[in-house]
């Protein structure tokens, strides 16, 4: 219990629009471990987002609702914490890192004020030492201080990631969620970007719960591994565990989806279909639509997360079969 | 900076002679002849060619425009038919009182208008919304005058709180003032609630909850900030309206502005009133409109950066 720094059981996260009830976040429980990296890996619109800002407890409402589950944050449930408590954990102990530097900056703030408000809002400091820290976190993300008086506009995309990354980690917080930190960046950025992170965290003993749909950030960063679909999770895991043995068809399919660099010439193998509507998912398995392994039962009962062995957990019917495998039965 | 505000101010010259020869061709050739309404009743021929000239109107129209650019670089706009006085003169004695009426009115538009669409945007879609709306719906479709009717006749008439018009210290401002304030308040409301919308919205927005900022620094620094620019805009687009005389209210009131001179001129066909007064108007307005982009590169790096970089 002690050694998780967050424990997230049975989230279930929904929209209420005009149109129809949003269900993005389903019977959702992981937890992170200190000092761990747990990377949330899905396609767009699996929930991944919505899962990181209800850790925030700043799931827009309305339209959002945290309709029930628990989020316990080093012994104490984001959900019931009231707004005090709230702005007291937001950014002092758990810190977002945002998808888009582009917007997530406040184009009339010097860089220096946005870093420094972050200090100033948890620690009883003046303005001018805030400031000489948020100087120092610039310094740390590789900014000379001296454009602590500069505005976003004046930054490259790459830069404001880093200011970004300054802004979370200026009150060393205990959880830092990072979504797609680096989906917006040049590529020849991202690989910059990532090691900061790692090294940053690493440096100040920080766990981390990074969203992506990039499997090689995940194979580069990440301890733990959850893959999220459709707003739960299919397959849970160490690292080592998803990528030797891979578990569910979905899972399968994101690596099939990957570039192999050794054979250029090889065709790309996408997963058929389309992510179903969250506002009317299928009744049974919300992947079988699409799975390649699917029988009529799959279209029937949700299946629960079984256990195979070590941490390694999916949600897939095809195990009741014996002697079921992936890319083997078929 | 400096180099962009000597150039919009060189930039002036030509809207200023462009409105000058507008106007003064305009009232020159609208017919009707000065020295008729100038002569006495029972004027004989002779006197009213004398009349004519000597207010020079026996010369072609281009040269008595060219003569008025002339006296005009020497700051004389020409003297009034009417009060014989100089125009220039009269128009700056009256031009305080404008920019009396004009600042209160947009002051009290401001204060009212500016929370009440911040309120508005944060509740959008509720009933307060609905509310806040109507009410600046209603002052948008509100007649000036009307309104000032209506505030006459309950304040003044009825109760007795206000004088009715004219001029005496503070309390004769407060209806004139809300009667322009009303419909300007409407307009910079609807202008505050819909840049705030665009703003709530915005990604920097969560940044700032997420760092753990309560929501009242989150909606006033990091929203407000910048949903000023637009605020900004309808804002100094009425103050130059009301700077520039609001007819309606000055002559409900009766209120000595510089609208109410240019009203009162017309009908009396003073024609270099007419024109020195418009013009004038328009050299104000230019100051305003100066004015309001030079405070845009105060609230917005962005902007400041580009004028520099003009030039």
């Amino acid at each position: 219990m002690t050694d998780k720094i967050l424990e997230v059981k049975d989230l279930v996260v929904q929209y209420v629009t005009d149109d129809g009830c949003v269900e993005a976040v389903n019977d959702l429980s992981f937890s992170i471990g200190k000092k761990k990296t747990l990377g949330l890996v899905g396609e767009t619109g699996a929930g991944k987002t919505t899962t990181a800002l209800s850790i925030l407890n700043l799931i827009p409402s309305p339209p959002g609702e945290i309709k029930s589950g628990s989020i316990m944050l080093d012994g104490s449930d984001v959900l019931t914490m009231d707004q005090e408590e709230l702005q007291k954990m937001r950014g002092n102990d758990v810190a977002m890192i945002f998808q888009d530097p582009m917007t997530a900056l406040n184009p009339v703030m010097t860089i220096g004020e946005q870093i420094a408000e972050s200090i100033e809002l948890h620690e009883k400091i003046s303005k001018k030492e805030s400031m000489e820290r948020a100087k120092e976190m610039l310094k740390l993300v590789g900014i000379a201080e001296s454009r602590a008086y500069d505005y976003p506009h004046q930054f490259s995309g790459g830069m404001r990631q880093r200011v970004v990354i300054a802004i979370a980690l200026a009150c060393n917080p205990k959880l830092l969620l990072a979504d797609e930190p680096t989906t917006a960046l040049d590529v020849t950025i991202q690989a910059q970007v990532l090691e900061l992170i790692k090294k940053l965290i690493t440096e100040r003993d920080m766990s981390m719960l990074l969203i992506t749909h990039d499997l090689g950030v995940v194979a580069e960063v990440c301890d733990d591994v959850a893959v999220m679909y459709a707003g739960r999770i299919v397959e849970i895991g160490t690292a080592a565990e998803i990528f030797n043995e891979t578990a569910h068809p979905y899972t399968e399919g994101l690596f099939n989806s990957l570039p192999n660099l050794k054979q250029r010439g090889e065709k790309l193998v996408p997963i058929t279909g389309m992510m179903p509507d969250p506002m009317d998912l299928p009744e049974g398995c919300s992947f079988a639509p699409r799975c390649p392994y699917a029988t009529e039962a799959c279209k029937k009962a949700n299946p629960g997360l079984r256990h195979l062995g070590g941490s390694h957990y999916v949600a897939c019917q095809a195990y009741e079969r014996e002697n079921f495998k992936l890319g083997g039965e078929q | 900076m400096i180099r962009y505000i000597i150039k919009r101010i060189i930039l002036m010259v030509p809207a200023i002679i462009a409105t000058s020869f507008i106007i003064y061709f305009a009232m020159n050739m609208t017919g009707g002849d000065p020295a008729l309404t100038l002569a006495p009743e029972n004027a004989t021929e002779q006197q009213i060619e004398e009349i004519r000239e000597e207010l020079g109107l026996n010369d072609p129209i281009y040269v008595r425009y060219g003569k008025y650019m002339l006296g005009m670089l020497k700051g004389d706009l020409g003297t009034s038919y009417v009060t014989k006085r100089d125009v220039f003169k009269t128009f700056m004695e009256r031009l305080p009182n404008t920019i009396e009426l004009a600042f209160t009115a947009v002051l009290i538009a401001t204060l009212i208008a500016v929370p009440l669409g911040i309120y508005t945007a944060i509740h959008q879609n509720t009933w307060k919304d609905t509310g806040g709306m109507v009410f600046a719906l209603f002052g948008v479709s509100m007649p000036n005058f009307w309104l000032g009717l209506m505030l006459i006749i309950i304040f003044s008439l009825n109760l007795k709180w206000l004088p009715s018009g004219g001029k005496e210290g503070i309390r004769s401002l407060i209806l004139p003032a809300l009667t322009v304030g009303m419909g300007f308040a409407a307009l910079i409301t609807r202008t505050t609630r819909s840049a705030m919308l665009d703003v709530i919205r915005q990604d920097y927005m969560t940044t700032a909850r997420a760092k753990g900022a309560s929501e009242k620094t989150v909606i006033f620094q990091h929203g407000l900030k910048n949903a000023l620019i637009p605020i900004i805009t309808v804002i100094g687009m009425q103050l130059s309206n009301a700077l520039t005389g609001s007819v309606l209210a000055e002559t409900v009131f009766s209120w000595p502005g510089v609208g109410r001179l240019i009203v009162d001129s017309i009908s009396k066909r003073d024609t270099p009133m007419v024109t020195g007064a418009i013009i004038m108007s328009c050299v104000l307005m230019c100051v305003v409109n100066l004015v309001i982009d030079l405070i845009y590169a105060f609230f917005d790096p962005r902007i400041k950066a580009q004028y520099s970089r003009k030039g």
